[in-house]
């Protein structure tokens, strides 16, 4: 098959490097993940299920836990910010499209610490809301903006609301209109034809994006890390502290593998309840 | 006539599924054929195959007596106009028809010779330094011609060439095609679904249907002796028969409408006008026969005197010559 | 249609562009603030600017910066280019594994591709530094090359390779004169992408980067953790300025002569 034309040799290197550069350190952390750690920080490799049993410590439950339920809250709210401005998009003319979609592109280019290190600037204590207020007299002591779960979830959403905006707006460009005149030619209020066949036609679209966001916000540890507090630490911030500060390699490829298995598994739960969703709606 | 490529035992199946089955054919030198055939009938797939940008399962195709199966489309000496022209957007006129000089390393005095002329020849001289996007549908069309027949092929593939043009066009370029081809004298392999388009400019008319070729003959043998039911309807307009097993077909306009009364003795069937289109020169009638689940088209000149009114009882009659016996 | 409905989603549109201009407006407001302490206006200036080119530290994460920039994006441009053209020839099972393993990429969280090469860099025993940035580079922007360009191929089609072979150019002949300039636009928005994706990278470049390799967005970084000041903000505003042209620029090149303009990313 590959050597009918020699064309087909051209994505060798490509897939060498892949191989070499993406797919075997892959495989390395799984492996690393099943060693102990020296006292020095060092790997010995020594076979042990260790690193897997002590995830189940509470702390690390309740970390995991936080994560997820970060990343599940910004995803919906990432739906709820991001669909009616697709929408809005989709229904443009089409130069106007292209500049709003530019408009939204650019910042997700911009890099993320540098866009959760704004919303320092504006949240910090001595930072623009505080000092707006302050100077209106509207409060007498700086309030606690930044630094908590809720700053967490802003700059999470901040960040990530592009992956959601294009692929809704993909499906809502590619949607067959007629289907949509023809439910208002039934009859339908603007809300039921929206309800029963403009957001079914475009589940595509949130679910990519959903996944999108969710895979994005659950490794994520550059906002809490520039956002949040001491005790807002997500799942990010752990893996990266035991490679670097705490030097417990195996037990970070563990925690990292438990992450990856988790998303793996929550967005194909998620694809599964959608198609359930599909099969019921099918049915009635 | 010399034969010019010669198709053995060709077959063409994708993913297990035969698209076009076994069969042989023969091209002769300097001929104008055409297949035709409703969409997906395996035309193109076959133009394809002589092309060589698809690859028999089994079965040779033969020029000149030399297989040509493992040859690359760009060794072989014929060439193709496209469907949608797939002129190069990023090249001028002339750069596009020098392409394919330039790819075979003419000498450079010879291009500018051989452009010249075909410049000529199309009437692109003034449109030379321009790009396919200021070129309009027909000026196109033509570059692609252009660009084809300066290689000087043996033979000419042509896949729907005129299909992308409207009617006006289409029918002034159908004489322009087919008057190149006798001055060139180049073999033309043309795929076209219009059957208008084949009757006018053919010297053969391969009819295909579902992968197979179910008749080849000139034009006038297609449309007065078509051998199978497909051929008899997908060509011009049949009332197709059917009495104890066999298909016989007889085309509208050999059939003559005698009012009941009148020359009994050439009557076949009676029946009932159930419409009637005047339509200038003709009358087309519709006439529901008696005892009978059908209905047949005749066509009336209009000037026979004769005036057919819906709900008119006539009786039917045709000549045993204008019957044809369909053998499937 | 009522009217006041249209005026909500209009607004609501206008308040997520806000949303999503706002803090940047303000982080690059601020760089030109002359006050170095608190939010009070108090004042234009440059010097920000001026301090930072005297900084020999931030000329240093630039220079670092710039030159993996490039070399990892002409790396990644050619490799995925060369990849993107084979791949069109693939049967579609062979295209689906192939796209599948390229994809995984951008799918997979950041973080654990920087720690996965922090693990094979330390395991094969290559020191950190550059060269381990550039290899890092390359491995996350290929991918990105890889959808521009394919995006381009398929727009493409297949028949003006075919019309090219069968005017006698061989498939080295098709690919020098009609395939690679039809998709030169792709290529150069491919290469501009993996630059900027390379100029901006923080997460991966976290981990593999060695003591000599500091980034821009890495020097970012050590400011941003002691932080706000006026200096972070001159070098954000930067940052910014030259990502946002650098993207509306591959915009540019990937939507000439491209049939739909449609946004793939």
């Amino acid at each position: 098959m590959l050597n009918k034309k020699p064309v087909k040799l051209l994505a060798v290197p490509a897939l060498l490097w892949l191989g070499l550069l993406f797919v075997l350190p892959m495989l390395l952390i799984a492996l690393l993940s099943f060693f102990k750690r020296g006292t020095y920080g060092q790997v010995v490799y020594e076979f042990t299920l260790n690193n897997y049993i002590r995830i189940w410590d509470p702390l690390y439950g309740q970390i995991f836990g936080d994560t997820l339920v970060v990343a599940i809250l910004t995803t919906l709210l990432s739906i709820v910010c991001g669909y009616p401005l697709a929408y809005y998009i989709s229904r443009l003319e089409k130069s106007s499209q292209q500049i709003w979609l530019l408009l939204v592109m650019i910042p997700f280019w911009i890099n993320f610490l540098v866009r959760s290190y704004a919303w320092v600037i504006i949240l910090r204590s001595q930072g623009v809301v505080n000092t707006i207020l302050q100077s209106l007299g509207l409060i007498t002591e700086p309030l606690p903006l930044l630094y908590n779960s809720g700053s967490v979830l802003l700059g999470m959403v901040y960040t990530l609301l592009p992956f959601m905006v294009l692929p809704i707006y993909v499906s809502l460009e590619q949607m067959d209109r007629r289907k949509l005149e023809a439910a208002y030619d039934l009859g339908a209020t603007p809300w039921k034809a929206f309800w029963h066949v403009t957001l079914p036609m475009t589940k595509t679209g949130v679910v990519t994006g959903s996944i999108l966001v969710f895979v994005s916000s659950i490794g994520m540890f550059v906002v809490p890390d520039v956002m949040g507090g001491a005790k807002s630490a997500l799942i990010g911030n752990v893996i990266q502290n035991q490679f670097l500060s705490a030097r417990d390699w195996p037990f970070g490829s563990a925690l990292s593998i438990v992450l990856m298995l988790l998303s793996m598994l929550l967005i194909l739960l998620y694809f599964r309840a959608v198609k359930a969703g599909e099969a019921k709606e099918g049915a009635a | 006539m010399k034969t010019i490529i010669h198709l053995d035992s060709i077959e063409k199946s994708f993913h297990g599924s035969i698209v076009v089955p076994s069969f042989s054919l023969s091209i002769e030198e300097g001929e104008f054929l055409t297949l035709l055939g409703p969409s997906g009938c395996g035309k193109t797939t076959l133009l394809r195959m002589i092309a060589g940008f698809e690859e028999p399962t089994s079965g040779e195709i033969f020029l000149d007596g030399k297989p040509l199966t493992h040859v690359p489309p760009y060794q072989r000496d014929m060439n193709m106009v496209f469907q949608q022209y797939a002129l190069f957007p990023h090249m001028t006129v002339e750069q596009n028809i020098l392409f394919g000089l330039k790819m075979k390393k003419v000498s450079a005095a010879e291009q500018k010779k051989r452009l010249e002329e075909v410049l000529q020849y199309v009437q692109l001289t003034e449109l030379r330094k321009r790009t396919p996007k200021q070129l309009s549908g027909g000026q196109q069309q033509r570059v692609a011609i252009a660009r084809a027949i300066i290689n000087n092929p043996r033979v000419l593939l042509l896949d729907e060439p005129l299909g992308a043009l409207d009617y006006q066009l289409r029918k002034s370029l159908q004489l322009e095609l087919k008057n190149l081809q006798k001055n060139l004298g180049i073999t033309f392999i043309y795929v076209t679904h219009d059957q208008e388009e084949a009757m006018a400019m053919s010297d053969r008319i391969a009819v295909m249907n579902k992968g197979l070729i179910e008749q080849i003959a000139s034009p006038a043998e297609i449309y007065n002796h078509p051998q199978t039911l497909f051929v008899a309807t997908f060509i011009g307009e049949n009332n197709i028969f059917r009495e104890n097993g066999t298909n016989t077909a007889v085309r509208p306009e050999k059939i003559k409408l005698y009012q009941p009364q009148t020359e009994p003795e050439k009557h076949r069937k009676q029946g009932t006008i159930t419409d009637a289109v005047f339509l200038g020169n003709l009358r087309k009638v519709y006439i529901r026969l008696d005892g009978q689940d059908m209905t047949v088209m005749a066509h009336q000149y209009a000037g026979d005197g004769l005036d057919w009114k819906v709900g008119d009882r006539v009786a039917l009659g045709w000549a045993q010559t204008d019957e044809v016996i369909l053998t499937c | 249609m009522k009217t006041w409905r249209r005026h909500t989603l209009t607004g609501y549109s206008w308040l997520m562009l806000v949303f999503l201009y706002l803090p940047i407006s303000i982080l690059m407001l601020y760089s030109f603030n002359d006050s170095r302490i608190n939010a009070t206006w108090s004042g234009f200036t440059w010097k920000w600017y001026v301090s930072l080119f005297d900084n020999r530290q931030v000329m240093q994460a630039l220079m670092n910066s710039l030159s993996i920039g490039v070399i990892s994006s002409v790396l990644a441009t050619v490799l995925g280019t060369a990849a993107s053209l084979a791949i069109k020839h693939y049967s579609l099972r062979w295209r689906t594994i192939v796209n599948g393993l390229i994809y995984l990429p951008i799918v997979i969280p950041e973080i654990m591709m920087g720690l996965a090469l922090l693990v094979l860099f330390s395991q094969a025993h290559i020191e950190l530094g550059k060269w381990t940035l550039i290899m890092a580079h390359v491995t996350f922007s290929m991918p990105y090359v890889m959808v521009i360009i394919s995006g381009r191929l398929a727009d493409m089609g297949k028949e003006l390779e075919e019309a090219a072979q069968d005017l006698g150019a061989t498939p080295w002949g098709t690919l020098r004169h009609v395939t690679l300039p039809l998709i030169m636009p792709g290529i150069i928005a491919g290469f501009l992408m993996s630059f900027t994706l390379s100029l901006d990278d923080f997460i991966i470049s976290f981990f593999v980067a060695g003591p000599n390799s500091t980034t821009l967005p890495l020097y970012i970084y050590g400011l941003v953790k002691r932080g706000v000041s006026p200096e972070v903000n001159a070098l954000s505003t930067l940052l910014i300025v030259s990502t946002v042209l650098l993207v509306i620029i591959a915009e540019l090149f990937r939507r000439k002569d491209s049939k739909n303009g449609q946004i793939h990313f």
